[in-house]
């Protein structure tokens, strides 16, 4: 693209000069476009290119808590160890399971994809659905609704993760008190709501998922970052509910097409532009969604609802094993990458099909 | 769906129970946390639901004020830590950002493509996933006494490492929906090319400057994982950390109407942001998804 646009002006007459002179007016433009990219330029360099290829160097060397300080008297100076990483964390006896009892690299990959897939789902169900629920005309407290539902987006997700991990606690939180005390209505003794809900290791529906059961502390991340998620899909769907020509539900209606017709047909293809977008970003946040995992659950039982990002964290911040630590970051990055061409390939297919 | 209908009473009373409940399972945990936070007994943990607890007073909040934590640290102190963090690197990746968002937004060069590919993969690792090479790197800086790694200011250099990236693309976003006659009209005028952009594109690019700037600091007022990870000074503590240190297995004798009082602190000055520049804000992030 750059090249083409350059291209006509090489056979210009001003350009037909040689030398440094015309050298420096042919390339005015990409000077100009040069310096002023140069500040962030240099800066990403410095802080983030430099570390990413460091990062892969790292990957394949054993850097470990005594690389750290080259002044210190247990210095040990990172070795180059080939692939050893890679396959400590791939291979399923490696040493990723030795350094995290419970560990399974494909366990982990599933649960994760698996995790992305179930929340995006569930946000975007009730985020369209509720979305034309409070575009009813007539509805009364309209504003009001919308108002107090953009509340779980403006709360920062660290300190609802904190929160709900509180409202979990089988003793002192909030939800088995309030289970306890619709419990108490039907005559039912609280001692029946002393529910375990992050620490419980058998799992609540034993066939869920298919060789991977699913631990209560999953259903419980589940409600609470559904909590968190749908509002954002809302707001997205709203807006695009917004433009919907009001005269094609009045066509369809003289034609004699039913609301739940009218929702299929017409706002389900109106709205779904925005909501690909939407669905497609809601994908790498969920995926990477540190704070539900890290806070609520703390990645248990038995490291059952650990995510891949937490695992790297925990790889740098609890076993100081930074050279594995890197290698498991390229892993993510390659995972990352797939997703995102995959979902890159969905977004555009839509987009052809609706234009 | 019908205009010309007016919702039948049914129907509106079906709608009102739904969203009823939905209302009561937004506001559950809220409400749940400040009645906490209003608890002045300092019980550790409480054992029942109330809505208004009895005796409610505001000392949880001058507890907190005092000192959040077992660490002898204010909370005037953490939530200047915080401010200086993330303004700080919310204000200098805007600044370093806007010319090359102007540039990837308007001009042609060679190397465009290139560039703009290198931005993107960036954008899509997640934050963490680079947190070993800067531990490591930053962790050789030291001089004298004074470790890079262990400061704010390094903690800041590694958030400008993600924030920087999605500054650029943010801004070139906005960039993108500002019309060209106006820098047409200039450079046939004969305005140079420093002349279109600081006398018409910054002028025009302020509020798009302020809103990536916002979503920045909003990101950056919570951050956790590199804090936690670099710093051991409790002087240089985050309200982040402060509050993870209250939380579960942490909390230990910390009451928990200190923990829904810090939440509510910590969550108030972003969420008052938040509320006021929403509209903006939610424009922002689905520009900025277009990746």
């Amino acid at each position: 693209m750059a090249a083409s646009t350059e291209q006509p002006r090489i056979p210009s007459q001003q350009s037909k000069k040689g030398g440094f002179s015309g050298w420096m007016r042919r390339t005015a433009n990409t000077r100009t476009a040069y310096y002023y990219l140069l500040p962030a330029l240099f800066v990403m360099a410095v802080i983030t290119f430099y570390p990413l290829f460091y990062q892969i160097w790292m990957s394949f060397t054993d850097y470990n808590v005594r690389s750290l300080n080259p002044n210190s008297a247990v210095y040990q100076a990172p070795a180059w160890i080939g692939i050893k990483n890679y396959l400590d964390i791939l291979l399923p006896e490696g040493r990723l399971l030795s350094l995290m009892p419970n560990m399974h690299f494909w366990r982990l990959l599933y649960f994760n994809l698996f995790w992305t897939f179930s929340n995006v789902i569930f946000h975007v169900t009730l985020g369209i659905l509720i979305a034309v629920l409070l575009n009813t005309k007539g509805l009364w407290l309209k504003g009001v609704y919308r108002a107090i539902f953009i509340l779980p987006m403006v709360i920062p997700s660290l300190v609802i993760a904190t929160t709900w991990r509180n409202m979990y606690d089988p003793q002192y939180g909030a939800i088995n008190q309030m289970l306890a005390s619709i419990g108490a209505l039907f005559n039912i003794p609280p001692e029946t709501f002393h529910i375990r809900w992050i620490d419980q290791i058998e799992p609540p529906i034993k066939w869920f998922l298919p060789m991977m059961p699913l631990p209560l502390s999953y259903y419980a991340m589940l409600f609470a970052n559904i909590w968190l998620g749908w509002p954002f899909m809302t707001v997205v769907a709203t807006g695009a509910l917004a433009s919907v020509p009001e005269d094609l539900y009045e066509a369809a209606s003289i034609d004699g097409a039913n609301g739940r017709q009218q929702f299929w047909n017409i706002t389900i293809p109106m709205i779904r532009p925005a909501m690909i977008p939407a669905a497609m970003l809601g994908m790498i946040t969920t995926f990477n969604l540190f704070h539900i995992s890290y806070f609520l659950s703390g990645g248990g039982p038995l490291r059952q609802t650990e995510i891949m990002v937490t695992t790297a964290y925990r790889l740098v911040n609890e076993n100081r094993e930074y050279g594995l630590a890197a290698a498991f970051s390229v892993i993510i990055f390659f995972v990352l990458l797939i997703i995102t061409l995959l979902t890159n390939r969905v977004t555009r297919a839509t987009e052809s099909y609706d234009e | 769906m019908n205009s010309s209908q007016k919702l039948p009473l049914r129907k509106q009373l079906v709608l009102q129970a739904i969203l009823l409940f939905i209302t009561f399972i937004v506001l559950f945990p809220i409400m749940w946390i400040v009645s906490l936070s209003l608890d002045p007994r300092g019980i550790s943990r409480p054992t029942e639901l109330n809505l208004i607890p009895p005796g409610a007073s505001l000392q949880a909040y001058k507890d907190v004020m005092a000192q959040p934590t077992a660490n002898p640290v204010s909370f005037a102190q953490l939530a200047l830590n915080s401010l200086f963090l993330t303004g700080g690197v919310s204000l200098f990746s805007v600044g370093v950002a806007i010319t090359a968002a102007y540039t990837f937004s308007r001009k042609k060069f060679p190397g465009r493509k290139f560039l703009m590919l290198g931005i993107i993969t960036v954008l899509m690792l997640p934050a963490i996933a680079t947190i070993a090479p800067l531990f490591v790197t930053l962790n050789q800086i030291r001089i004298g006494d004074f470790n890079l790694r262990n400061s704010l200011w390094g903690v800041g250099l590694a958030m400008v490492a993600a924030a920087l990236p999605f500054a650029i693309w943010n801004l070139k976003g906005y960039l993108d929906t500002i019309p060209k006659d106006l820098e047409e009209a200039a450079i046939i005028d004969g305005a140079s090319p420093n002349q279109v952009f600081f006398r018409i594109i910054l002028p025009l690019a302020v509020p798009a400057l302020a809103v990536t700037f916002f979503i920045a600091f909003l990101g950056g007022w919570t951050e956790f994982a590199l804090s936690w990870q670099f710093l051991t000074d409790p002087q240089d503590f985050t309200l982040s950390m402060a509050l993870w240190n209250m939380t579960g297995q942490y909390a230990g004798s910390v009451p928990w109407s200190h923990f829904a009082a810090m939440s509510i602190m910590v969550a108030l000055p972003v969420a008052v942001i938040y509320l006021a520049l929403q509209k903006y804000i939610v424009g922002g992030l689905t520009i900025g998804s277009v990746k």
